[in-house]
């Protein structure tokens, strides 16, 4: 064993640090958005109007905090579970300095009303140039660091990391391909025309979701899990059997984006089949998760930070089920373009991407400074607690006002007119909409204890850096 | 055949679909074991000190869903389109149709029993007028309001001002074909100062506040360049929907300012047409419902 060498635990820090920060900033600017639907005075400004903001907090909340998490936490299982230091530790700084880059010009761009117009993609095209870059130095930094593992198996936590750093570079290059109107000018075309371009738009928008949002997060997941609740992982049959199968079917499912489009009819009906495929590939990560705590659930009762990973898995279950129902034609007939959607993906994203983020970092932070654990457990407890309420209120509001807008768009007279003027849908909303406002602040509440907790956890201690383990001997 | 440019794509995605169906299939059977007697067996690997994986088999309930799901694509895709260019008499064009068929069948003769009446006969029956409401808020309220009292550059129903003229019959034709308002630029014939003059001018001939020397001179520019759409006494001309000036409507506003972008940059403007869309039956209701707001 080389004695003295440390993991790179610099870079984890700064990622993790910057995980809380604009976890706060990402959702206070969410919970302003929430506000102008239910106060539409609230829109004090072109830069600040909703229809700028809401790109700003879909970024924020995605890249910037579930990006830092998702860099934070690859970079210390990747280590960790290859028994040796980060591969191209220089590269890796510039991956953190490089993402801080493309968040601040993605916070002061969106605002003035700089958007390719492409959802989770709006950012133009210099930006879009930075952050193929700092991505691709990302994949040079991990699977460097893969390539010189001390162990033969690759841990199945690096599985789901790899195919989510591989596969969002091919998302990322191929759906920003634009044609700049100049070299000095933001503006730029999409290299694609119509249905074409909004089948590639929602083919990466999917799997941005499948990959980014799920595949990264599971590989948290399949160290965290275990580490936390001491347990091993429950099946590593199943582990590969949904691997493979998650990768490969997320691929499809875009096109149930685009039910009742002119995007073709066979597209539609494979991106649907596919779509409800991917339930049980996607259950696969949720079963080895939740079974890996058999023989250790009394730990649920005491531990904050396994209440966060369980309840997130909970999460994740219910969505990756609602998911495939929606994608279905007639059930999507009426969810689609109602708030029911808003409901689904927040289920997914404060329920199972942010709750799996917030205990991971809760894991992190004490031991890269050298402690056990964080400051106050009572905090991080009642920051559980918040953001359970939050995320309950917010898609159970959204859940009853999307069936419900749903239903009143539907709905018609005997004589075969529209029962209901859009605007009376809108009316019928805001109870709901308000409901939405308060998980919302809820949650964000929650963040702010997390900061102010991981501040007075840091605040006056050494940075750490473990030193590298040895493998253990193969059996 | 006609979402593919030729018969190798039908086959291409033909493959595909069926090879993406195969491989879920062979991952599956690949890893199916039976449950073994006695305690999980871990798998031998362990990482970080701690991590390490039984090697349980794949839950049987859950393999079953698989396999559910596997054959639900399979049979969905035998009987909608989707493998290939198969199944497309039950694509959504063809579901489109049916169901705009039955509805035609069914609520058609609710819309048509008024097709005879006068306008006026149907603007005066309560039901006719409930109909006509309803239909105006799905499709006229976006633009004139829920009240059809207008915003900028949308006109207000409820007045007695008709750019395109107020007859029964023709109220019916602008919702039936729509229509193009275009007032052309004058800026660059008229140049600023001689802008400033003609909005000064019309602005007297409301009756709002101007400057009388700017609009003497104003006057003389309206005769030359204007009066062939708007006439003479700039009355308007509903023929060609060109608006009266000398009353207290202004589509766009009568501020000076305003009038003056108005006179230099020119309008351009869009009714659509509803004819095709919701068909002479709806239109008549529509337009009684239109005529009847008029009637205060």
């Amino acid at each position: 064993m080389q004695s003295q060498a440390t993991y790179n635990y610099k870079v984890v820090r700064q990622f993790s640090i910057m995980t809380v920060v604009w976890g706060i900033v990402g959702m206070l600017v969410g919970v302003i958005a929430a506000a102008q639907l239910v106060w539409p005075e609230l829109n004090v400004h072109e830069f600040l109007h909703f229809g700028r903001l809401r790109p700003l907090h879909t970024n924020a909340v995605i890249f910037a905090f579930g990006g830092c998490a998702l860099f934070a936490t690859s970079y210390y299982v990747v280590q960790r579970t290859c028994h040796t230091r980060l591969f191209a530790p220089g590269l890796a700084a510039f991956t953190f300095w490089g993402w801080q880059v493309v968040i601040i010009l993605a916070a002061i761009t969106l605002p003035l009303g700089y958007t390719s117009g492409k959802e989770y993609a709006e950012l133009e095209w210099p930006i879009d140039l930075l952050i193929a870059v700092v991505w691709v130095s990302y994949a040079i930094v991990f699977f460097g660091t893969i390539a010189k593992r001390k162990v033969s198996h690759i841990y199945v936590a690096n599985w789901f990391f790899g195919a989510f750093i591989l596969t969002v570079a091919l998302l990322h290059i191929v759906n920003s391909a634009a044609i700049p109107v100049s070299m000095n000018s933001m503006k730029s075309y999409s290299a694609y025309a119509g249905v074409q371009d909004a089948m590639i738009q929602w083919w990466y928008g999917h799997n941005a979701v499948g990959f980014f949002l799920t595949a990264g997060f599971l590989g948290m997941m399949y160290y965290f899990v275990p580490k936390q609740a001491e347990r091993p992982v429950y099946s590593y049959r199943l582990s590969v059997v949904h691997f493979w199968a998650l990768i490969f079917t997320y691929m499809w499912a875009g096109p149930h984006h685009l039910h009742y489009t002119a995007l073709p009819d066979w597209t539609q009906s494979v991106g649907m089949v596919f779509s409800l495929i991917l339930l049980a590939p996607s259950w696969g990560g949720m079963i080895n998760g939740v079974m890996t705590l058999s023989g250790a659930w009394h730990k649920l009762r005491t531990d904050p930070i396994l209440k966060f990973l369980i309840t997130s898995l909970s999460f994740y279950g219910m969505s990756t089920f609602e998911g495939p129902m929606m994608s279905v034609k007639t059930v999507n007939a009426l969810s689609h373009y109602t708030d029911w959607t808003v409901g689904h993906v927040h289920s997914g994203a404060l329920g199972w991407v942010a709750m799996v983020s917030i205990g991971s970092i809760y894991f992190l932070l004490p031991r890269l400074y050298g402690k056990a654990e964080m400051y106050s457990v009572k905090l991080v407890n009642a920051h559980f607690w918040v953001a359970t309420i939050g995320v309950v209120l917010y898609i159970a509001s959204m859940w009853i006002a999307g069936v419900m807008q749903g239903l009143m768009w539907r709905a018609t007279n005997p004589d075969g007119t529209l029962t209901y003027s859009f605007v009376e849908s809108v009316k019928a909303s805001y109870p709901f909409w308000t409901i939405r406002f308060i998980g919302g602040v809820l949650f964000l509440t929650g963040m702010v204890l997390m900061f102010y907790n991981m501040v007075k956890t840091i605040a006056g201690e050494k940075a750490y850096n473990a030193p590298v383990l040895a493998p253990a001997a193969a059996h | 055949m006609a979402d593919f440019i030729s018969g190798f794509w039908n086959v291409y995605v033909m493959a595909i679909v069926a090879l993406s169906i195969l491989f879920c299939v062979f991952v599956l059977v690949s890893n199916m074991t039976k449950r073994e007697s006695g305690p999980a067996q871990l798998h031998g690997h362990v990482w970080d000190e701690t991590l390490a994986e039984y090697n349980n088999p794949l839950p049987r309930w859950w393999m079953y869903l698989f396999w559910i799901t596997i054959g639900f694509a399979i049979v969905y895709l035998s009987i909608y389109p989707g493998f290939g260019t198969t199944n497309q008499e039950r694509g959504a064009r063809a579901q489109y149709e049916a169901e705009m068929k039955a509805a035609n069948e069914k609520y058609g003769p609710i819309f048509a029993k008024y097709k005879d009446m006068d306008l006026a006969a149907v603007a005066a029956d309560p039901e006719a007028k409930a109909m006509g409401q309803r239909m105006f808020l799905t499709y006229c309220a976006q633009c004139h309001g829920s009240a059809a009292q207008g915003a900028k550059g949308f006109p207000n129903l409820t007045d007695d001002e008709w750019q395109w003229g107020g007859e029964p019959a023709t109220i019916k034709t602008t919702i039936l074909g729509g229509r193009m308002g275009v007032m052309p630029p004058f800026g660059p014939a008229l140049g600023g100062e001689g802008v400033k003059d003609v909005a000064n001018y019309v602005r007297s001939l409301s009756g709002l506040a101007h400057d009388s020397l700017r609009a003497q001179r104003g006057a003389d520019l309206f005769q030359q360049n204007c009066v062939a759409c708007h006439g003479a006494d700039a009355k308007g001309n509903v023929a060609m929907g060109a608006p009266n000036l000398a009353n207290k409507a202004w589509l766009y506003g009568s501020s000076e300012a305003t009038i003056i972008e108005t006179i230099t940059n020119g309008r351009n403007n869009q009714m659509p047409k509803f004819g095709e869309f919701l068909g002479e039956d709806k239109v008549h209701l529509l337009a009684a419902y239109v005529i009847g707001l008029n009637k205060k």
